[in-house]
C-alpha cells in the first residue's frame, strides 16, 4: 500500500466511484454480523434437534462467537483487498467499524425511534392515539404516585450515596486499616440487586409479636422495648427501606471513586490552607471540594442514571405493591401483565427524556476533549 | 477532627491531634463497616442452619456456641441446588455470561481501532452517536426488540440474550477501548505501516496485545453486569426452569417460597458466590472496570 493509514480517503476526481464505494461500505458492514448471526442460529437450531447438552452449547458458542467472528473480519478484509485500488482504501475502515454500527443500529438506534413512535399508539400498537398515554401517566393518581416515588428515590438515594460516600472517603483516609475498611464497604457492589434484596428482606422480616423475631431489625426493636413491625407494608416508610438497599449497594462505589480523587488533591494546596489558618472544615469545603468537583459531578450523574432505572429491588421486594411502585417496574408490568405496549413505551420515553441532559453533557465533554487532542 | 490528610504530612506535631480525634473516628468507621457486613454475614450463617432453627431463633444466637458443629447443616444447599433448580440455573448463568462477555469485546475492539486510527466519512458523527447511546436506558429497547425476537423465533434462546447483551454493552466497550487505543504511541503504529503491515495486521499484532489492560477492565465490568442482571434475563430468556439464570431463578423462589428462609438464603448465596470470588481475586481491575463502566445506561 502506498497511502498512509491516516490518508485513506478516496482520491479526488473519482466522483463516479463514490456511489460504488458507498454501496460497498454498506455491504461490507453487514457481512460479519449477518453471517455470524446465521451461523449461530443454524448451529443452535441444529443442536436443538440433536438435543445437545449444555456443555456443547457453550463450546459451540465460544467457537462461533470468538473464532468465527475473527475469521469473518479477516475474510472481509481479504475481500476488500481484492477490490480495485480506487475504492479499496475508502471501503476498508468499514470492515472494522461497520459490524459495530450495524449491531448498534439494530439493538439501540432502531428501538429508540420505534419505542418513541409506539408511545403514541394504543395497547396493541394498532391505532394512533396521540398523547393519550402521556396524559394518562401525568393525570392518573396511580401513575403520579409512581412518578413521585421515582423522584423520592432520586433525591434520597443520590444524596445519601454521594454524601455518605464522600464522608466515608474522608474518614477512612485517616486510619491505618484504610484498605480493609474500603473493601468491606465496597463488597455489596459485587452482588446482584436480587441477592441484596434477599439479604435485606431477611433483615426486615416480621413474625407475630408472640414469636421470636428472626429479622434483625425487628429483633433490635423488640430488644429496645418496641413492637415488631411489617416494615415492607408500613406506608410510606416502606419506600425508604427499599431505598436503603440501593444506598447500601452504591455507597462503597461512590466512596472508592471519591477517595481516589481526594488522594489526588495536591498536598501543597492543603498545606498552604493550613498555614493560612484554615480549619479542618474550611479546608474541606474550600480546598478539597473544589478540587474534586469534576469527580463529584461524574459520580452524581452516574448514581442518578442508576437510580432512575431502579427495577430489581422493587420487583423482588414488593413488586410495586403497598405504594412502592417505580417507573421501570411499572413499565415491566405494562409490558407483561397489562400487555399495554403504548404505555410501556411512554414510560420508557420518560426515562430517556430524564437522561438527555446527561447525554448532552457527555457529548459536549467529548467534543471539547477531542478538540484538545 | 484531625487536620491531617494522610497524603499531606506525617509530621510529628500532628500525631497528638490524631490520637485525640482517633477514637470517635474509629468508632464511626467500625460502625459503618459493621452495618455493611452484618447483613451479609447473617445471610451466610442462616444458609447453614436447619429450617426449624431459622424460624425459632435469630441467626445471631449461633454465637452462644459458635463452634458447636451440630447446629450447622449443608442440607439447604443440597435442596436449593437440586430440587429448586439452582444448580441448573448456575450452569445457565455461566452459559449466558461467558459469550455475552466475549462477543462484544472483539466487535468493539475492531470499531474502537477504526475510530482512533482510520479515516472514514462520518467518523465524528458515528462516535458522537456511540457516546450518546451509552446512557440510553435499555428500557427504550425492550418493546421493539421483544417483538423482533418473537418474529425471528429468538425469544427464550441463549443466542438472543447474548446478542442483546452484546448490543447493550457495545457503546461502553467502544468508548473505553477508544480511550485507550487512541493514546497508543503513533510512532509504533506508523512504523508498522511503513513496514508494510495492513490495518488488520497492525490491529491484531499490535493493538490487541497492547490493549489487554483495558480489555480486562471491560471484561470484569461486563461479567458482573451480565451475571447480576435480572431485567434482560426476564425479558428475553424468561423464567422457564430449564433456561432461567440464577437471578431470575432466585426471584422466582422469592415469589414461590417467600417465607422459606433456608431456601432463599442458600439460593442467594449461590448467586453471590462467583461475583465475590471475582471481587476478591481481581479487586484492582474490578475497581477500574466499575469506575470506567459507571456511565453505562
Amino acid at each position: 500500500m502506498a497511502e498512509t493509514v491516516e490518508h485513506t480517503a478516496p482520491a479526488p476526481g473519482k466522483q463516479s466511484s463514490t456511489f460504488v464505494t458507498g454501496t460497498l461500505r454498506v455491504i461490507i458492514s453487514f457481512i460479519v454480523p449477518v453471517i455470524t448471526f446465521l451461523a449461530l442460529r443454524w448451529s443452535f437450531t441444529y443442536m436443538r434437534d440433536a438435543d445437545a447438552n449444555k456443555f456443547l452449547v457453550a463450546v459451540v458458542a465460544l467457537i462461533v462467537g470468538v473464532g468465527a467472528v475473527w475469521a469473518l473480519y479477516i475474510i472481509t478484509d481479504n475481500l476488500v483487498s481484492l477490490l480495485p485500488e480506487a475504492v479499496r482504501e475508502g471501503v476498508r475502515p468499514f470492515v472494522f467499524v461497520g459490524p459495530a454500527l450495524v449491531i448498534l443500529g439494530v439493538y439501540l438506534v432502531f428501538p429508540v425511534f420505534r419505542t418513541a413512535y409506539l408511545s403514541f399508539f394504543d395497547a396493541r400498537s394498532e391505532s394512533f392515539i396521540g398523547l393519550e398515554n402521556y396524559t394518562y401517566i401525568f393525570t392518573n393518581p396511580d401513575m403520579l404516585g409512581v412518578l413521585r416515588n421515582n423522584i423520592w428515590w432520586l433525591i434520597v438515594v443520590t444524596s445519601f450515596v454521594v454524601g455518605l460516600g464522600l464522608v466515608i472517603a474522608v474518614m477512612v483516609d485517616r486510619v491505618r486499616w484504610e484498605a480493609a475498611a474500603k473493601t468491606i464497604i465496597f463488597i455489596p457492589m459485587a452482588i446482584s440487586a436480587v441477592g441484596a434484596s434477599v439479604i435485606w428482606k431477611f433483615i426486615y422480616s416480621f413474625q407475630a409479636p408472640s414469636r421470636p423475631q428472626i429479622g434483625l431489625l425487628n429483633a433490635v426493636v423488640v430488644a429496645l422495648g418496641g413492637d415488631p413491625q411489617g416494615w415492607l407494608i408500613l406506608q410510606p416508610w416502606n419506600n425508604f427501606f427499599l431505598m436503603f438497599i440501593m444506598i447500601w449497594i452504591l455507597t462503597g462505589f461512590a466512596m472508592v471513586v471519591l477517595s481516589s480523587a481526594i488522594k489526588g488533591v495536591p498536598a501543597e494546596l492543603l498545606e498552604a490552607a493550613r498555614i493560612d489558618g484554615a480549619t479542618e472544615i474550611q479546608s474541606f469545603f474550600r480546598v478539597i471540594i473544589p478540587s474534586i468537583r469534576g469527580t463529584l459531578i461524574t459520580i452524581t450523574t452516574t448514581v442518578i442514571i442508576m437510580v432512575l432505572k431502579v427495577f430489581d429491588i422493587v420487583f423482588v421486594m414488593t413488586s410495586g405493591q403497598f405504594n412502592t411502585q417505580v417507573i421501570a417496574n411499572r413499565m415491566f408490568q405494562e409490558m407483561f401483565t397489562f400487555r399495554n405496549a403504548g404505555r410501556a413505551s411512554a414510560l420508557a420515553v420518560i426515562l430517556l427524556i430524564a437522561v438527555i441532559p446527561v447525554m448532552v453533557y457527555n457529548v459536549r465533554g467529548m467534543r471539547s476533549g477531542r478538540s484538545q487532542r | 477532627m484531625s487536620v491531617t490528610i494522610q497524603t499531606s504530612t506525617k509530621a510529628g506535631n500532628d500525631r497528638l491531634r490524631q490520637i485525640f480525634s482517633g477514637a470517635p473516628l474509629r468508632i464511626a468507621i467500625i460502625t459503618i463497616a459493621l452495618l455493611w457486613t452484618i447483613p451479609t454475614i447473617g445471610l451466610l450463617i442462616t444458609s447453614f442452619r436447619p429450617p426449624d432453627d431459622i424460624n425459632s431463633s435469630g441467626w445471631w444466637t449461633v454465637f452462644q456456641h459458635p463452634f458447636e458443629i451440630s447446629q450447622y447443616t449443608i442440607q439447604n444447599y443440597a435442596e436449593v441446588l437440586t430440587a429448586e433448580g439452582m444448580g441448573n440455573a448456575f450452569i445457565n448463568s455461566l452459559l449466558v455470561t461467558i459469550p455475552a462477555v466475549v462477543i462484544p469485546i472483539t466487535i468493539a475492539a475492531f470499531a474502537a481501532y477504526a475510530f482512533a486510527w482510520l479515516e472514514f466519512p462520518g467518523r465524528r458523527f458515528f462516535f458522537i452517536v456511540v457516546i450518546g447511546l451509552m446512557v440510553v436506558p435499555l428500557q427504550m429497547a425492550l418493546v421493539p426488540l421483544l417483538r423482533l425476537y418473537v418474529a425471528a423465533d429468538l425469544n427464550g434462546t441463549y443466542l438472543g440474550v447474548w446478542l442483546a447483551h452484546t448490543g447493550f454493552g457495545l457503546p461502553l466497550a467502544i468508548f473505553l477501548f477508544y480511550g485507550y487505543i487512541s493514546t497508543l504511541p503513533a510512532e509504533i503504529l506508523e512504523s508498522a505501516h511503513v513496514d508494510g503491515a495492513s490495518p488488520l495486521t497492525t490491529f491484531s499484532r499490535l493493538v490487541m496485545p497492547l490493549s489487554v489492560p483495558v480489555i480486562a477492565s471491560f471484561a470484569i465490568f461486563q461479567f458482573l453486569w451480565v451475571w447480576n442482571d435480572l431485567l434482560v434475563a426476564l425479558v428475553f430468556l424468561g423464567t422457564r426452569k430449564e433456561v432461567a439464570v440464577v437471578t431470575s431463578r432466585l426471584s422466582a423462589l422469592i415469589g414461590d417460597r417467600g417465607q422459606d428462609w433456608h431456601v432463599l438464603t442458600a439460593g442467594a448465596f449461590i448467586t453471590m458466590f462467583i461475583p465475590l470470588i471475582v471481587f476478591f481475586s481481581l479487586q484492582r481491575y474490578f475497581v477500574r472496570g466499575l469506575t470506567a463502566g459507571s456511565v453505562k445506561g
